[in-house]
Formats: C-alpha cells, structure tokens, sequence
C-alpha cells in the first residue's frame, strides 16, 4: 500500500497546513492548485488518495470527479472532497458522484488524518 | 268655344292615355326592365303630387289677394330639400329597413308596434285628407263648370256637381286597378307612379304655357308685365312677417308628414341617391311651376270682368283670349293635379286603413282561428280596395255637403296644420331614443284637439259646426277659451294662432310625457333601430325560439305574400341554415325576417301579432316581450359585472405571479450569496483551525515555523474581520441606510491623500501620475465615503496591474454639470465578458488569492457613489483597466 497523496486545492494557507499534517504521519504530499490541469496530475502521478477543494480556478472539483470515476482505471481511487461550501446539497451532490470521504471545512487535522488513512487501507 | 263634348272626350282620351301608360309601366315592372322606370328624375317628377289643383289653380288666385305670400308654400319644401334632406335620407333608410308601409306605420312601428297609435295618425291622416280629395274633385267640376257655361245642349247636366261622381269613381277604378295589384304595400307601384311623372310634366307645360301666353300673348313681353305689376294692387300687398314664417315652417313640416308625401317620398322610394337628385330637382320644379303665377294673376285682375273668380284665372285668361288650345292645356294640367293628388293619396290612406283599422278588427273578429283559416291574402286585398272605394266616398260626400262654402276653398293651409301635428313623434321618434308610445299618444291627442278646436271646425264658419255664439265668447262664455283667441291670445291670424297652440302644446306634452316615463323594452329597442338605422340594419331581437311550427308559418305566409314568393323565401332561409325543402328553423333572425316581409304587406302592428299567434299559440303581449328584455338587460348586466370580477381577478393573478416571481429570484439571489459568504468566512477559518491545532499538538516545530505558523493565524483573522467589516459596510449601504457625513473639500487634495493611504503599505510598486486639471474642485459630499472609493480604485491597481512597471493615471476633467475622475492604469484591462460582473458582490476575478479580498469592493465603491448621486464605471478600450468615478456637480454642491 502506497502513501501518496495528492492534495488539490488552491488556498495556500490550507495547502501548508494540510501538508505539514500529513507529512508528519510519513504521507508523500504533492499539491497541485489549478482545476484545469488536475486531471492530468492524477494520471500523471497516480497517487493512492487525492484530496480535492471544491472551488478551483478554472474547473469546479465536482466535474474533476465525475471524470475520476469515468475514467476507467481510477473508478475506485479514493476521493476525500474538502469543501467550504458546507450545504447539503453540496454533500449530496457529491455522494451522487462517487466521492469517498466528504468533509467541510474547517476540518479537524485529526479526522484529515483519520480520513485518508482509512482511505488508504481500505 | 271649345263644345263640351269635345273636352269630354279629351278628357276620356287622357284619362286613357294614362291607364295605358301606367298599365305599360307595370308590365316593364313585371318583365323586369326597370330602366328608366328607376330613374332619380321619374322619383323627382312623382314628388310633384305636392303641387295639387290648389297649387295649379289656387297659387293664382292666393297671389290676387294676397300678392307674394303663395310662394310660402314653395319655400317650405324647398328649404327642407336643399338643408333638410338628410333628414329625408333617414326617413327612407329606416322605410326600407323597416318595410314601413305609411307614416301610421312609422309612428307605430316606431312606438313599439303600437295599433293604437297607428289608429290615431290614421284617423288624424283620413280626417286631413278627406276634404283635400274634395277640394280635387271641386276644382275639376269648376273647370268643368268653366267651359260647360256657354253651352246649353241638352245633354249636358244641369247640375255639373255630378261630374264628380264620374271623376270619383274613375280614380277609384284606376287606384284600385295599379294601387293594389300587389299585396306587398311596400312595393313600388311602378304603374301609378310613371302616370303621376307624367302628370307631373303636363302638369308643369301647361302652367308654363298659359304664362308664356299671358305674358307674351296678352301682356305684350316681360317689360309691359312688370309695369302692369307695379301698377296692380299686388304691388300694395303688406309683407306679414308672421304668416310668412308660419306658412313657410307649415309646408316644410307638410312635404314631410302629408300621406301622400310620405307614400311618394319614403314607400315609392326606390334608390336612396334619387334623394341627391331630388335636392335640386324638385326645388328647380317648384320653382317653375311659381314662375308665372304673378304675371297671371295680374292680367287676370285687369283683363277679367270685376267678380270674376280669380282661383279659375289659369283657364279664364286663355278662353276670354279665344287661345283655346291653351285652355284645353290648362284644363287638363289642372286635371293632372287634381287627379295624381286623389291616387296617391287614396293609396295612401287606404293602406293606413286597411292595415291599421280594417285588419286588426277583423283579426279580432276572427279570433285565435284568423291565421289558419280563410285567405287572408284576399281579405287584405280586398280591404284595401274597400278602403280606396270608402276613402273616395268620404272625400265625394265631403265635396257634396260643403260643396263652395268657404271651408273646402281655405281647406289646403288646414290640413296642412292637421298633419303637421305627426311632426313632433315623427321627428322626436328617429333623433331622440328616450321618446315613447304615451309621449307620442299624449301629443298627438293634444295636436290634434287643439287643430279641431281651433282651426278645422271653426273653417265651416259660424254656425257651421260651431255656433256663432262660441265662437264669440267661448264655450258657456268663458272668453279665454275661445277657439280663436286661447289663453286671451288674440289678434292673431287665426291660421297662426291655430299652428302655435296645437304645435306648441302638441311638442310640450309630447316631451313631457316622454320625459315622465320609461320606454318599454320593445319601445327602446325600435327606438334603437330608428334613431341608429345608420349604425346598424338587423332586425329586433323580438322573438324568442318558441315552439313555433315552420310549417303553420309557411301556410300563413302563403296567403299573405302568395304562394311563390312565400315559398321562396321559406326555401332561401332553409338553405341559408343548410337545410333542404321549405321549412327553416324558426330562429329568432328568421321570425323577424319573416315578420318584416309581413309588416310589408299588412303592417308592423299586425304582422307582429299574425306571427305571435302562431309562434306562441297566442300572440305574445307586450308584457311578455318586456319580460324577456328585461331579463336580457339583467342578463348582460350581470355578464358585464362578472367580466369585470374576471379581469380583476386576473389582474390580482397576475400581481401575484410576478410577486412570486420576485421573490423566487430574491430567495435565489439569497441563497446564493449566503452560500458565498459561508465560503468566504469558512476558507480564512479553516486555516485558522488547523494551524492552531497545529500549535497545540506535541509535535516539536522550529521557532520559525512556530512563528510564521502564528502569523498566518493572524493574517487571517484581520482577513476575516476585514471581510465582516465589509459586509456590513455593503448591507448599510444597500439598504440606504447609511449616514452621510457631508463635508466641504477640494477634490485634488481629496485625490492626493488617496494615493498616499492606498501606497503606503508594503506591496507591489505603483506610480501614480495626475492629469487633466489641476484647478481646486470645490466638492460638498461626504468627503470620507469619495476618499475610501479613490483608496479602493489605487489599490485594486496596484494589487492587480499586470504590467512589468505598473503605472496609474489619474485624470480629472470639469465638465458642465459633473465632475470625472478616470483611473486608468497599464496593465491588462479586465476581459470584455469579465466587463459586467466586476461590481457583483463576490466577483473577484483570477486568481482570489492575489487580492486577499473577498471581491466586495467595487461592489461597495458602486454602493458609495449611488449613495452620493454619482456613479462608477468600467471603461473599456482605454488600453488598461480604466474605471471612470463621476459626480454631478449640482448634487455635489448642494449635498
């Protein structure tokens, strides 16, 4: 089992703070913080889990989901969706997508942790 | 001497000679070759039964002894021809719409259908008339009389009265032969009216013969008559302005309201336009026929034996001058005047009589059974001519009782007055819809009384009918009431003083009893017909689907139009409904339809009810029919209502809908920027949350980072408060609720403290040149408010200029009412489609964590100037990022 994430999100304050949580527990981090370009950094790197914002520039994380899940080979990658649009409809939306793991920020670091090694293990 | 027998047989001759000519006529008629026989001059021509042997004779003999005043009774007609004749026009759109038959017909037809009023004006009518058609028959015998004088072979009668028993019975042959060939009293008797045209023309050539005769033949030319005037007693005749103008107003109201003038003018109507020709036609006839009437009768006075009757001038001047041709001429104009008077009138009255009279007592008589038992088409007809016969007896027996005395010579002005008395109904019933049947009554009783009383009675002289002694001091001595001095009005001509009462009182109690009650339902809508036949031609909504039977309908139909023309019209209505054979529905449009071809034949009154005995196995009363109007009215009185409610309620729908409507969009608008603020406030949060946790776990951190780590937790907390700040900010500003703190200041100094509050802290380098003018711009505005959007404009460009040496220009420009503020910088610009949205809230463009700002600001800078009555603007194509801040300078001073 494989301890690569690859963080999608564009806030740089949370990206650091993410990082620096997930590296302490031996996670490989790397970031990426463009929507456009994400789907080609997951193909590109193949990581085991991807952690992915919502509001990117460029492309909403809900459609870089919905491509995930279609594109054959990551159809069960694990998905932990952070999101700081913290509705419902947000939260189904989601589910209805295929996401893994779904939480809202502000997010505990613990239950980030938490989150991605169940992900990762499972 | 013209030997009596002679002017006998020419007589018989031209009395022949007309038989054919109107026998001719109707067989064109028949064979359908109407031709000329519609011609507007044939119409024009058979109107001049208004100029009768009263006319042809008595025009000489009233201009004798009573110089110019004869022409009055030209005046009249020709007034109403020439200014009136849209009125005439009406008159014969409304008789042909209405199928009307006689003026009784119309004032019924008019008042509801009412038999009783039509009883009244024909009563009114046969009383007026009948010693007119003896006047005829006494000018015939004088002229007679004029050549018989001389001639005493034996079997010339002693007593020349009994020629009028002859001429009598010959015009009640000729009435009776081309008066009632058709039932359809509607129809045009094309062969009585082309022998009274052509009466007409010898009637008008031989008037102007003798005046050419007597003019030039005894006179010796025009110059020789116009000193014979000068010299005449003619000349010494006083102006009466009084008479004039009533005689005058009498024959106008005559040419309108006299039977036969009704019969000739509306019923004998063929075409509308012959009314245009008309106009001028008739006037022009009427002028001729009065050309010569002075010049005779002024050779007449000086030529003829003192005594001599100058009413027989026209006949006398040629025979004492041995121009007999030109006698013979004159007799026989004045034959045809007196003859073509006595038809039409004879037609006219007995119609009146047949239909209004005779009918609706034998309908009663005969009871239920009347429509379906018996020729009715017989019957009428033969009532008709019975009434021709009984109209003509009236008139011979009138000639044979009064026969010289003075009533018959004076009797022309007062039957015009007894007619006269139709005028306020007639005219009130087709201008004025709020007249009704007991107006009408009321006047007519009055009008008519008040003629009797005042004028036709007293005609007979004293101790005619009246005694000598009422007539002197009123009935049983009250002298107010004397027939010629009313109310103490006296010392009028008694012709006058007669027109005024009755016409005035006739008028008053006419307006007054209209004024005092309600038409009923039937009344309003004939008035409706009558006074908007322009408007509308469709029939009145008087019947109602009954359980009436086709074919009881048809059988009645037959007996009354005939067989074929009933069948024909029964068949066209059936095709009309897509129905084969003879028997249509019987819908309401039929029933009138059917009821007007009837009224055409036995008159509205009579129809109507023929119709009501079969459609409502009994005919249907007035009571009825106001019931059904009146539930109409209700009916769409309340249908008016319910629109009304309807178009309200749907108003009130619509209202809502488009309230609905915007608070949907309001809730969406919600919605969607709490959504932006729960993201805006969460992102600053959550870095707060983890690097906090960060800190407060066990986890050993360089001081550095443990330093940095902080830092962040502040900087975002000041981010957060700034954002709150700015919500706030934008929510007093959007609900206007904000506190201008208006201050006066220089818009340079203004503009010079921006740059440095925008540039001082630490970030990207901007230089800021100024342009435009430098003068002081004296503001009054909240001077705070303006500075804090300058601050926004400098320091989105420093924050977002892309240029490698990012350059701001700040440019200030006066113009008439308003001052500008352009700031434009070097970079970029914003995208055109980006262009629109800068000022929503939250709409920061690119790259958000540039700015550290939650995309609020141009939105509250947007917010700022509406508040100060200015405003901002992106403007496009001013090579960077351009943004124009404009106040009016009115508002910025007086703010």
């Amino acid at each position: 089992m494989g301890r690569n994430v690859l963080l999608i999100e564009d806030e740089p304050n949370i990206i650091e703070a993410i990082r620096f949580i997930l590296s302490r527990d031996g996670w490989d981090v790397r970031t990426h913080s463009d929507g456009t370009t994400a789907m080609d950094k997951v193909q590109q790197f193949a990581p085991d889990v991807v952690i992915l914002d919502v509001m990117l520039p460029g492309r909403s994380g809900f459609d870089i989901l919905r491509e995930i899940r279609a594109t054959g080979p990551l159809a069960a990658l694990p998905v932990l969706m952070l999101t700081a649009k913290g509705q419902t409809r947000d939260r189904e939306m989601a589910e209805s997508l295929g996401v893994t793991q779904f939480m809202t920020k502000p997010f505990s670091n613990e239950d980030v942790l938490s989150a991605v090694r169940d992900m990762a293990e499972a | 001497m013209i030997p009596f027998n002679i002017l006998v047989a020419v007589c018989v001759a031209y009395a022949a000679f007309l038989f054919a000519v109107a026998f001719v006529a109707e067989r064109r008629a028949e064979a359908g070759q109407l031709g000329w026989l519609r011609s507007p001059l044939i119409y024009t021509l058979s109107l001049s039964v208004y100029c009768t042997a009263w006319t042809f004779y008595g025009a000489v003999g009233y201009a004798a002894r009573s110089g110019l005043e004869f022409v009055t009774i030209y005046i009249g007609p020709t007034l109403v021809f020439v200014g009136w004749w849209w009125l005439l026009r009406k008159l014969v759109r409304i008789g042909r719409t209405q199928r009307i038959t006689s003026i009784a017909d119309l004032i019924s037809s008019r008042y509801g259908k009412s038999n009783f009023l039509a009883a009244i004006v024909t009563i009114l009518a046969v009383v007026g008339t009948t010693p007119y058609i003896a006047l005829q028959l006494q000018s015939v015998t004088l002229s007679f009389s004029v050549f018989a004088l001389e001639d005493l072979r034996p079997w010339v009668p002693s007593d020349l009265n009994a020629t009028a028993i002859w001429v009598a019975a010959g015009l009640a042959l000729f009435t009776v032969l081309f008066g009632t060939r058709n039932l359809d009293a509607n129809e045009r008797h094309h062969g009585v009216v082309t022998a009274i045209a052509v009466e007409a023309l010898v009637k008008l050539l031989a008037l102007l013969a003798v005046g050419v005769f007597v003019v030039w033949g005894v006179a010796g030319g025009m110059g020789q008559v116009a000193d014979r005037i000068a010299e005449s007693p003619l000349a010494e005749t006083t102006f009466q302005g009084g008479r004039w103008a009533g005689i005058t107003f009498l024959s106008a109201a005559a040419i309108i309201t006299l039977p036969r003038m009704f019969q000739v003018l509306v019923v004998e109507n063929a075409d509308e336009r012959h009314l245009a020709t008309a106009s001028w036609a008739f006037p022009l006839y009427l002028f001729l026929m009065s050309l010569f009437v002075v010049p005779i009768a002024v050779v007449g006075l000086q030529t003829q034996p003192e005594g001599a009757n100058p009413d027989l001038f026209v006949l006398t001047i040629p025979l004492s001058m041995g121009a007999e041709g030109v006698a013979t001429l004159s007799f026989l104009g004045g034959f045809s005047a007196a003859t073509s008077m006595v038809i039409v009138a004879s037609i006219a009255l007995s119609t009146m009589v047949s239909n209004h009279i005779v009918m609706p007592l034998w309908l009663y008589v005969q009871g239920r059974g009347a429509t379906v038992s018996g020729d009715v088409r017989r019957v009428v007809l033969m009532s008709r001519r019975l009434s021709i016969a009984a109209v003509m007896t009236l008139g011979y027996l009138y000639f044979r009782l009064t026969g010289g005395t003075e009533a018959l010579a004076a009797i022309g002005l007062i039957a015009f007055t007894g007619v006269a008395q139709v005028l306020p109904a007639l005219v009130g019933g087709i201008f004025w819809r709020g007249a009704t049947k007991r107006g009408a009554v009321a006047g007519l009783l009055t009008g008519f009384f008040l003629w009797g009383y005042t004028l036709f009675l007293p005609s007979f002289g004293p101790g005619g009918v009246m005694s000598p002694e009422l007539l002197q001091h009123g009935p049983w001595g009250i002298e107010w009431l004397r027939p010629h001095a009313l109310l103490g009005v006296a010392g009028l001509d008694p012709l006058i003083h007669a027109v005024f009462w009755s016409l005035t009182l006739n008028t008053v109690a006419f307006l007054a009893v209209s004024l005092s009650g309600f038409p009923s339902p039937l009344e309003r809508l004939q008035g409706a017909q009558f006074v908007n036949v322009f408007e509308h031609s469709t029939g009145v909504q008087g019947w109602l689907r009954g359980a009436a039977e086709a074919e009881d309908l048809l059988v009645m139909s037959q007996r009354i139009l005939g067989s074929e023309k009933a069948q024909t019209m029964f068949h066209t209505a059936a095709s009309g409904q897509g129905k084969a054979g003879y028997l249509p529905d019987t819908t309401p449009g039929f029933l009138e339809q059917l009821e007007r071809e009837l009224a055409g034949s036995v008159g509205a009154a009579t129809s109507h009810a023929m119709v009501g005995q079969i459609v409502g196995r009994s005919s249907v009363s007035v009571e009825d029919l106001m019931a059904v109007a009146d539930e109409t009215a209700q009916m769409m009185e309340h249908s008016i209502q319910l629109e009304a409610k309807s178009e309200e309620i749907s108003r009130t729908a619509r209202q809502l809908r488009e309230a609905n409507e915007k608070l949907t969009e309001i809730s969406v608008q919600k919605d969607a920027f709490l959504s932006q603020v729960s993201h805006e406030l969460r992102t600053p949060m959550t870095s707060i949350r983890a690097f906090s946790e960060i800190l407060k776990s066990d986890t050993p951190l360089a001081a550095e980072d443990r330093a940095r780590y902080s830092q962040i937790i502040h900087d975002e907390a000041i981010r957060l408060t700034r954002l709150l700040d700015d919500l706030l900010d934008l929510s007093v500003l959007e609900n206007g609720e904000v506190q201008l703190n208006t201050q006066t200041g220089d818009l340079q100094d203004l503009l010079s403290r921006a740059i440095t509050a925008a540039t001082a802290s630490d970030g990207p380098n901007l230089r800021v040149a100024r342009d435009g003018t430098t003068d002081p711009v004296v503001l009054t505005t909240d001077t705070d408010r303006l500075s804090q959007v300058f601050i926004n404009l400098i320091a989105n460009a420093r924050k977002y200029c892309t240029a490698e040496t990012p350059r701001l220009t700040i440019r200030v420009r006066q113009n008439k009412g308003s001052v500008e503020v352009d700031f434009v910088d070097n970079g970029d610009g914003i995208p055109k489609r980006s262009q629109s949205i800068i000022f929503e809230k939250f709409s920061r463009l690119g790259d958000r964590n540039a700015a550290g700002g939650a995309g609020l600001g141009l939105a509250i800078c947007r917010e700022i100037m509406a508040n100060l009555g200015g405003d901002i603007a992106y403007v496009p194509g001013q090579g960077g990022a351009a943004f124009r801040v404009r106040l009016p300078l009115d508002v910025a001073k007086a703010a």
